[in-house]
């Protein structure tokens, strides 16, 4: 029969065990997840490149036109803050990081003197925001880890229509998490609107541009549908990065859950052991000492184990009357 | 010499191939290219575009987009891409699915005429549903 203490670690151990397999589950699934988010990542890549090299072309042949999209606000009253988030916790510091980072812009904002508009991406950030009464203008979620290109749309198209309203927000600022390596993601804080010149995209893509296309029906109509598609892709791509950050993370966090888990398994089983032991032990003395109560009781000589205990178990000459191990006596070599 | 045929939407590339002649509809015709065409950058409008190749045609049904004609690269082929934000290839739409928007949009329509939405669904079924006929 175990002890009370050695059943109450043995529980424990088995609850520890348990969230182990949990967390080693997540850690798996994670990992799987995040080579599929860095595969779509690299798959959303091309659209996202000709895009760029289509505005390259525009800009070569002269195009530039005055787009909502392009007006640079000459004073800036309102801000638009739009947060990445993820849907589900358990993915180490990933979400406050992206959080704590947005509420300094919006912060930022405040001692400036500015109305802000809060955007917020993901379950998470939204709970964040809505618990500490920021006001949410918008909020979108359900697709952290699997962002699709609709939902990357819906979001644009919401955040156009606050750059574009009247009275609407001047700039519209993107926080999110950039996904360097598997190693290594940072929070970053882009600015979304208005774009940059026309010229100044194509001075960032990498191709070169050709002069002499056609445009049909002309480069104005073509820049005019193309920088919405524009936007959507850039908003995109940062959904993608964040969902294979969040991903990483998520990862990393079980991994260190796991490896918690099992130190602890470990430590736990060190000293359930010596819990028994102790009960073990215990449990001999008790056997020992009510044998010596009765011994006593019969007024014999002990001829029990403990008489002997004090003497030394193994005397060199005389091994008789000793039932301790007589036959381990060390030999005299005389 | 032949046409390189690329369709790029925004999650990946979903097709590539050669072509001797793609033909699509912009916003204000149609128009078709040969290899050693001059670059051009067209806005597409919802129509299926027709890629013609040495066995055959592939249609694909293409909702809104661009097309552009890079010049020859090193090779000396004309490279033709088509961007969309939704393109599918006429083989792999599912027929039932789109018959079926394609009810309910129309349906949509008569409760609430001029219901840009259900328009616009109305207008991807049928490209899709004409992208299979053509194919």
């Amino acid at each position: 029969m175990p002890g009370a203490q050695e059943r109450v670690l043995r529980r424990r151990i088995g609850s520890v065990q348990n969230t182990k397999k949990i967390t080693r589950a997540m850690e798996l699934i994670a990992a799987t997840r995040v080579v599929k988010a860095q595969q779509r990542a690299n798959e959303a890549r091309p659209y996202a490149e000709h895009i760029t090299q289509v505005i390259e072309d525009l800009s070569a042949s002269g195009a530039d036109v005055d787009h909502p999209l392009l007006r640079q606000a000459e004073q800036v009253s309102r801000v638009g803050v739009v947060v990445l988030g993820a849907d589900r916790g358990l993915a180490g510091a990933y979400n406050s990081n992206v959080i704590k980072t947005a509420e300094r812009e919006i912060m930022a904002a405040r001692a400036e003197g500015l109305s802000y508009d809060l955007v917020t991406i993901g379950r998470k950030s939204k709970a964040y925001f809505q618990f500490r009464n920021y006001p949410i203008t918008a909020s979108f979620e359900g697709f952290s880890e699997k962002p699709t290109f609709e939902a990357a749309a819906d979001i644009a198209a919401r955040v156009i229509s606050l750059f574009t309203a009247e009275g609407g927000c001047d700039r519209i600022i993107l926080v999110y998490t950039r996904f360097i390596s598997m190693g290594s993601q940072e929070v970053v804080v882009r600015r979304f609107l208005p774009l940059q010149t026309v010229s100044r995209i194509a001075e960032e893509g990498d191709a070169k541009a050709v002069a002499g296309f056609e445009f049909e029906p002309s480069p104005a109509a073509v820049l005019e549908s193309l920088l919405p598609r524009y936007v959507e892709s850039r908003l995109f791509s940062a959904l993608l990065e964040a969902a294979a950050s969040e991903l990483a993370n998520r990862q990393r966090a079980m991994k260190a859950a796991t490896d918690n888990a099992q130190e602890l398994i470990v430590k736990l089983t060190r000293k359930m052991n010596q819990v028994r032991q102790d009960a073990i032990t215990t449990e001999i003395m008790e056997i020992i000492g009510g044998a010596e109560a009765l011994a006593e009781d019969r007024d014999e000589p002990g001829d029990l184990i403990l008489s002997h205990l004090d003497s030394d178990p193994f005397p060199r000459h005389s091994g008789s009357g000793h039932h301790t191990a007589p036959d381990r006596t060390i030999p005299d070599p005389d | 010499m032949s046409l390189l045929v690329e369709l790029v939407s925004p999650e990946r590339v979903a097709y590539t191939g050669e072509a001797k002649m793609v033909i699509c509809r912009t916003t204000t015709g149609d128009i078709a290219f040969l290899p050693g065409h001059i670059p051009f950058i067209g806005v597409l409008s919802t129509h299926p575009v027709r890629v013609q190749q040495d066995d055959g045609e592939v249609v694909i049904a293409v909702h809104q987009g661009f097309v552009e004609v890079s010049p020859p690269g090193e090779d000396g082929r004309t490279r033709v891409t088509i961007l969309s934000d939704v393109a599918e290839l006429a083989d792999t739409i599912d027929v039932e699915r789109a018959r079926s928007a394609k009810a309910e949009a129309e349906e949509r329509l008569r409760t609430g005429p001029g219901d840009p939405e259900a328009f616009s669904a109305l207008r991807r079924a049928e490209v899709r549903l004409s992208a299979v006929d053509a194919a």
